[in-house]
C-alpha cells in the first residue's frame, strides 16, 4: 500500500466546485449517495460471485464448512480491514464530502459560469 | 441472440503506466458502465416526456409563449421533480467513478509514481516549466468533478490526477473510445489520411493534451511527424509522458506551456495544430487568445482541428441545447455552456481564418470491433458522451506564389 498518505481518506476527496442541491430535502441527496453506492458494492459483489462459481465449475472445489471456519491469519486480517474500512468510505462518501464542503465553502458555480462566460 | 453490452473493463487493453484493478475495483467499473449507459438511455427520455407533459404546458400557462432559451427551459426543468432525480443519480455517477477511481490509484501510488520517474528519467519526453502558472479556468472548480482537476497533486512529482482520468476513462464512455481511451485521436487520423491522401506534416502540435490520450495516436499515426503535446497541468504531463514511453511511442515530447503564450515557437512553425474537446474546458477570455496563438504558429498550407461536442445552431432545439448543457451546471464544466454558443465560424474568423479557409465536419471514434462491440448512437443520443464529435477546422491559405507553383 501507499506510504505516507492515507489513501483511503484521500480517495474522497470532494471536487471544488459547490455541489448543486438535488432536492428541497438535503437528507434526500445524501440518501441517494449512500444508496447507489451500495448498489455498486452489491454489483461488484454479485460479480464476485459469479467469477467464485465459474473457478469452481472449472475444476475446483471448496467445502461449505471451510468457508464457516476460516479465520484470517495477522496480514489477512489486516488486509480485510482495510478493504471494510475502505467499503465504509465508499459507502459514506456523501456525509464526508458535505463536511468537507462546510469546512471550505465554495460560492455558486453560477458566479464561476458567469466569471468565465464574460469577457 | 446478439444484445448491444457495453464490453467488461477487463478488455481494456493494459499499457505499463495503467494503474492495476483489483476484482472488485473492476467490478464497480463495470456497473458505472452499465449504470451510466441506463441513465442516459433507458431514463433519460424521462426529461423528455417530463418536459412535453408538464413542464413546457406550465410555463406556457404562466407565460403565455415558449422558452426562448434553453436558460429558460433549465430554470423550469430544475423545478421537476423527475429531471431532479435524474440529474442525482447522474451526478452521483460522476462521482463513484471519482471515487473509484481514486482508490484505484492512491493504493498503488508508490510504484506509479517510481515507474512513471523511471520511464520519464529515461525517454527524454517530458520538460516541465514550474514557471508556468495555472490558470484560472483550470483552479476555480475542478473540471468535470475530477478532484485535483488535471493540475493538483496528492505529493510533490506524484501522477495521481493523470492516472484517475486514465483508469476511469473507459467506465465514463462506456468503452466508446476503444481499448487505449484513444478513440478520438484515431478519429481524427483516419480522417486526415482520408481527406489528404499522402499529405506528410512534419511538425504537429496538440494543445490541451492531458494524458495524452488523443495525441499519441495521431503520433502513431503520422511516425515520421513528430508530435508537441501541451498542457499547463505537470501532474497529468507526468502521466502521460510515461504512458506514450510505456505504449514506445517515442515521437511525441509533453511540454509544461500555456496555450495563451506560444512564444517558445516561431510564426508559421508547424504543419497541423490539433486541440480534442478542450476549448470547452476553457473560458470566454482564454479561448481567442489561444486560437489567436494557434493561429500563428500554424504554417500556410497547415492544418487547424478542433474536435468538441456540436455547437448549439439555431437549428438545434432548445430542449436538446438545455440537454447538452447539463454539465455545465451539474458537472463543473463552467464554460460549457458559453462556448457551444459561440459560433466557431466567427471565432475561427477572429483568430486570422477567412470563412473560405474553413470546414466543419462529423468525426466518429474508431474502435476495436474484435473486442468491442459498436456503441449506440443516433437513437440513444446521450447528450455529450457520445463517441462521434464535430470538427471544426481550417487550412490556412498558401502565399499565392505556392500555390502557383
Amino acid at each position: 500500500m501507499t506510504e505516507g498518505l492515507d489513501w483511503i481518506a484521500r480517495s474522497g476527496a470532494r471536487a471544488k466546485g459547490r455541489r448543486p442541491a438535488f432536492f428541497d430535502e438535503p437528507a434526500l441527496d445524501r440518501l441517494y449517495s449512500l444508496t447507489l453506492a451500495l448498489a455498486a458494492e452489491l454489483s461488484a459483489t454479485r460479480e464476485r460471485l459469479d467469477t467464485v462459481e465459474r473457478l469452481l465449475e472449472a475444476g475446483g472445489s471448496l467445502r461449505r464448512s471451510e468457508v464457516e471456519d476460516y479465520a484470517p491469519d495477522r496480514a489477512a486480517g489486516q488486509e480485510r480491514g482495510e478493504d471494510t474500512r475502505a467499503y465504509i468510505a465508499r459507502i459514506m462518501r456523501g456525509f464526508q464530502q458535505e463536511v468537507e464542503a462546510m469546512e471550505q465553502p465554495d460560492p455558486p458555480i453560477l458566479d464561476i459560469v458567469e466569471e468565465l462566460s464574460v469577457r | 441472440m446478439t444484445m448491444d453490452l457495453p464490453p467488461p473493463y477487463t478488455a481494456l487493453k493494459r499499457h505499463p503506466m495503467m494503474p492495476n484493478t483489483r476484482h472488485d475495483e473492476a467490478a464497480r467499473f463495470n456497473f458505472l458502465t452499465h449504470f451510466n449507459r441506463y441513465v442516459s438511455g433507458s431514463l433519460g427520455r424521462g426529461n423528455q416526456l417530463a418536459y412535453d407533459n408538464r413542464v413546457l404546458p406550465e410555463f406556457r400557462a404562466e407565460h403565455g409563449r415558449d422558452p426562448q432559451h434553453r436558460h429558460e427551459i433549465r430554470d423550469a426543468m430544475n423545478r421537476d421533480t423527475f429531471h431532479r432525480m435524474w440529474s442525482a443519480l447522474k451526478r452521483n455517477a460522476m462521482e463513484m467513478r471519482q471515487m473509484n477511481g481514486r482508490q484505484t490509484v492512491l493504493r498503488q501510488l508508490d510504484q506509479l509514481d517510481a515507474m512513471a520517474r523511471q520511464f520519464n528519467a529515461h525517454s527524454g519526453q517530458l520538460q516541465l516549466d514550474s514557471a508556468i502558472q495555472q490558470p484560472r479556468y483550470q483552479t476555480c472548480v475542478d473540471i468535470h468533478c475530477q478532484p485535483g482537476g488535471y493540475h493538483s497533486e496528492e505529493r510533490p512529482g506524484d501522477v495521481t490526477v493523470g492516472a484517475n482520468y486514465d483508469v476511469g476513462l473507459f467506465a465514463t464512455t462506456g468503452g466508446a473510445l476503444g481499448a487505449l481511451n484513444d478513440g478520438g485521436g484515431q478519429a481524427v487520423v483516419a480522417w486526415a489520411k482520408a481527406n489528404r491522401p499522402g499529405w506528410a506534416p512534419a511538425r504537429i502540435l496538440d494543445l490541451g493534451c492531458t494524458v495524452g490520450h488523443n495525441a499519441v495516436p495521431i503520433a502513431q499515426g503520422f511516425p515520421e511527424a513528430h508530435v508537441i503535446a501541451i498542457d499547463t497541468a505537470g501532474p497529468s504531463l507526468r502521466y502521460g509522458a510515461a504512458r506514450a514511453a510505456g505504449l514506445g511511442v517515442k515521437n511525441i515530447t509533453f511540454v509544461q506551456a500555456d496555450g495563451e503564450d506560444l512564444s517558445r515557437f516561431p510564426d508559421d512553425h508547424f504543419d497541423w495544430v490539433q486541440t480534442t474537446m478542450f476549448l470547452h474546458e476553457l473560458s470566454a477570455a482564454a479561448m481567442p487568445r489561444i486560437l489567436a496563438e494557434a493561429y500563428r504558429v500554424l504554417k500556410p498550407g497547415g492544418l487547424m482541428l478542433h474536435v468538441e461536442q456540436p455547437q448549439y445552431g439555431p437549428a438545434m432545439p432548445l430542449f436538446e441545447q438545455f440537454m447538452r448543457d447539463w454539465d455545465a451546471f451539474n458537472n463543473n464544466e463552467p464554460f460549457w455552456s458559453a462556448m457551444h454558443g459561440v459560433s466557431m465560424e466567427e471565432a475561427l474568423e477572429q483568430a486570422g481564418f477567412a470563412k473560405a479557409e474553413q470546414f466543419s465536419v462529423g468525426v466518429r471514434a474508431v474502435v476495436d470491433p474484435d473486442v468491442f462491440p459498436p456503441s449506440p448512437d443516433g437513437a440513444a443520443e446521450d447528450y455529450g458522451r457520445a463517441a462521434i464529435w464535430n470538427a471544426y477546422g481550417a487550412w490556412k491559405a498558401a502565399p499565392a506564389r505556392e500555390m502557383a507553383a
